[in-house]
């Protein structure tokens, strides 16, 4: 206890001798089809102005302890990432905060090699904390198993079972569909059937394109088993908007549209989350995304960990966070903390109507003999990852 | 929860009140409850523990303290971004302070002027003349300010920052910072021991109170007190008001969503207790003789009342929606 006490102010009395906390984030960008609803339209500062946000709040702390904070921002096209992540390390950047798909991410990190710590802000895919998990990547965006063991919980909780499940045709939706297999299995729920909404291309928007989904959509949805709910699965923005309401049966829709398990809101207000998003708002002039959420709080992870240790040193920061020593405050009412065998990022899941938060996952009656945020998402015991030395 | 024994009847209840306006009872003292949900102060009798009155204190009310000569209230009304200032006895609007947004927490200069304001979204704590309603000063700190106390010499200042997670030490006469010491995460709350030798710190989503040295030359934390309850998950053991008695005997400390005060022997720092109280209880204020200690419990719209001597909560007593600050009059000569 004293020791844990002691350390920062031994450290606070000698901080004389400047830090400069070098950093970055690399945001990939992709060319993908318009949204269905202009209210998704990507801004162009889509997670850049997280990155400000944390810098800045990185620095107000920095004053006090004298260290600096110099965030490098990057946009490019994925086959740019390379050259981006190569000019970046030639200047002595070793922290690194990628947002962008798996591929890429799982590519950057090898390219940034054991010297550099690689946190991932945006790919959900399993098999980056898992099969393909590196040593030198930590995950701060939620995979897509504790998206939907999030959700599937609430649905237990309120009695909500049988589920219909809508799951799009492209290769993230048959991911994230697997993911729901697997928390029906875990919690309980029962997939009474499954449909695949086919992107058959075209326009997502056009002018009174209603009159026809209000056709469509209903007889889509007709002649489906007894369900509850209706678990829509389209991580491209092809279809879930127009389920509801236009669903054939009287139930809610959630998953992709509805009620949806996501890292962030900006309707989020609890645990002094209303000083959060009016900070990111004045400095963004828009609502915060979960995009900007993660990259904010990869940045907290990297200046928590610089504040408590004193070091910029990657390997002393990858140390200290997948320690029991770290915690970190993230306006989600409990700390969040790292899975110490595959460097996931600990931390509750909002479920949102988009308008208020509705719910937070994990629910309560949700028991774990650890930490009941390992309810969400693959456990210790299931993992693959062996590269954090399990 | 034991029931009230004896009720008064309203005959004799309102004698009461009349004769507590010609001439002031000796013991009795209004209970100030702000009320975030309900947009209401709510006033207790603190001898007979019934609910007296309750009057409209702005949007989101939230901080609640009460000039020494216990004619001002001062109440935050966190969503009208100001201070509103009220007069106890006729529960009239009296003024307003000018406090930046969001006003939360606050701390009175114990000569009762000027007033020290958090204000979380700037990033600053402002110094504001009561009297003239002028900002004397505004004070750089840390992400989020929050927590305020003084000194009982009044000498320094303290504010926690949530987000920076540290205890800022600033000097009242320069408005300089001259400390600063890293606490656990998202820092809520800071109060002295009545002799200044101490100054304990709760720490919500740390869950821990970290106890700070002030009798050296630099401020330095000499202890970590967790807690433990069992059957209670550690993530909802979130220390957040804390109250030292004047004979520097217990520390009380109020826990949040674990519906438990902790009862802390100031000098070893060990939990000696917990009491169980209503839901999310988060500040507490004592009686003027300290024989009594209310808490506001936010989630079960009530106040717990613990007897301070034995120990034990005694009973509690429905109060407006959310109840989120109390402050307790001082003894007041006419």
């Amino acid at each position: 206890m004293p020791l844990i006490a002691a350390l920062p102010l031994i450290w606070l009395a000698t901080a004389a001798a400047a830090l400069e906390v070098r950093a970055a984030v690399i945001r990939i960008d992709s060319t993908l089809p318009l949204p269905i609803s202009r209210l998704d339209l990507p801004p162009d500062d889509l997670g850049l102005t997280g990155a400000a946000l944390a810098t800045e709040d990185n620095a107000t702390t920095g004053r006090f302890t004298g260290t600096t904070y110099d965030t490098r921002s990057v946009a490019v096209a994925p086959e740019a990432a390379p050259a981006a992540l190569e000019a970046l390390r030639a200047d002595g950047v070793a922290l690194i905060v990628v947002l962008g798909d798996a591929a890429v991410t799982l590519a950057l990190a090898d390219a940034a090699g054991p010297g550099a710590l690689v946190l991932n802000a945006g790919a959900a895919d399993e098999r980056l904390r898992e099969a393909d998990c590196r040593a030198n990547m930590l995950h701060v965006a939620p995979s897509r198993m504790m998206l939907s063991d999030a959700l599937v919980q609430f649905l237990i909780w309120k009695k909500w079972p049988r589920i219909l499940m809508i799951a799009g045709s492209h290769p993230g939706d048959r991911l994230l569909a697997e993911a729901y297999r697997r928390s029906a299995a875990k919690f309980g729920a029962k997939l009474v059937e499954e449909r695949e909404f086919t992107d058959t291309g075209g326009a997502r928007r056009t002018d009174s394109g209603h009159v026809q989904v209000q056709r469509q959509i209903p007889v889509f949805t007709q002649g489906a088993p007894d369900h509850d709910v209706i678990v829509a699965v389209d991580e491209a923005d092809v279809f879930a908007a127009h389920l509801p309401y236009r669903n054939w049966d009287a139930r809610p829709v959630t998953g992709s549209a509805g009620l949806m398990p996501v890292s962030w809101h900006a309707a989020h207000e609890a645990w002094g989350a209303t000083q959060f998003q009016r900070r990111f708002e004045r400095l963004a002039g828009r609502p915060m995304r979960a995009e900007d959420y993660q990259v904010w709080l990869a940045l907290r992870v990297i200046g928590e960990a610089v504040t408590r240790t004193g070091s910029a040193d990657p390997a002393v920061i990858r140390d200290y966070v997948l320690s029991e020593a770290f915690e970190l405050a993230a306006f989600k009412g409990q700390k969040v903390t790292f899975r110490p065998w595959n460097g996931q990022l600990r931390q509750p899941i909002l479920l949102s109507d988009r308008h208020v938060t509705v719910s937070v996952s994990p629910q309560e009656g949700y028991l774990h003999q650890g930490s009941e945020l390992d309810t969400l998402g693959p456990d210790r015991p299931e993992t693959a990852c062996t590269a954090f030395g399990g | 929860m034991t029931k009230a024994a004896r009720r008064p009847s309203p005959a004799v209840l309102s004698l009461a009140l009349l004769l507590g306006g010609v001439a002031s009872p000796a013991l009795a003292n209004k209970v100030f409850v702000s009320n975030e949900r309900g947009n209401s102060v709510s006033v207790l009798d603190s001898t007979t523990w019934e609910k007296i009155a309750e009057f409209p204190a702005g949007n989101r009310p939230r901080g609640i303290t009460m000039s020494p000569d216990g004619r001002r209230l001062y109440v935050c009304a966190s969503d009208d971004d100001t201070v509103r200032v009220f007069d106890p006895d006729t529960y009239a609007e009296i003024g307003t302070l000018p406090s930046g947004p969001d006003p939360e927490l606050f701390v009175l200069h114990p000569s009762g002027n000027p007033l020290y304001v958090a204000n979380e979204d700037d990033n600053l704590v402002t110094v504001v003349d009561v009297d003239t309603r002028q900002v004397l000063a505004e004070i750089p700190v840390g992400v989020e300010p929050e927590g305020m106390a003084i000194s009982p010499d009044a000498r320094l200042l303290i504010n926690t920052s949530e987000t920076t997670n540290m205890v800022h030490f600033i000097d009242t006469e320069s408005f300089e910072i001259v400390h600063n010491v890293l606490v656990d995460q998202r820092p809520r709350y800071a109060e002295f021991t009545a002799d200044g030798s101490k100054l304990y710190v709760s720490a919500e989503i740390g869950g821990t109170v970290s106890v700070i040295d002030m009798t050296m030359d630099a401020p330095a934390v000499i202890d970590t007190i967790r807690f433990n309850v069992p059957g209670v998950q550690p993530e909802w053991l979130q220390p957040v008001g804390i109250r030292a008695t004047l004979d520097g005997r217990r520390i009380f400390v109020a826990l949040g969503p674990s519906n438990r005060v902790a009862v802390i022997d100031a000098a070893t720092d060990e939990v000696i207790d917990y009491l169980l109280v209503g839901q999310r209880v988060w500040q507490m204020a004592f009686t003027p003789d300290q024989a009594y200690l209310i808490t506001t419990n936010g989630n079960s719209n009530d106040v717990s009342i613990i007897d301070v001597k034995a120990e034990k909560v005694i009973r509690s007593v429905a109060v407006g929606e959310q109840p989120w600050g109390v402050v307790v009059a001082p003894d007041r000569s006419e």
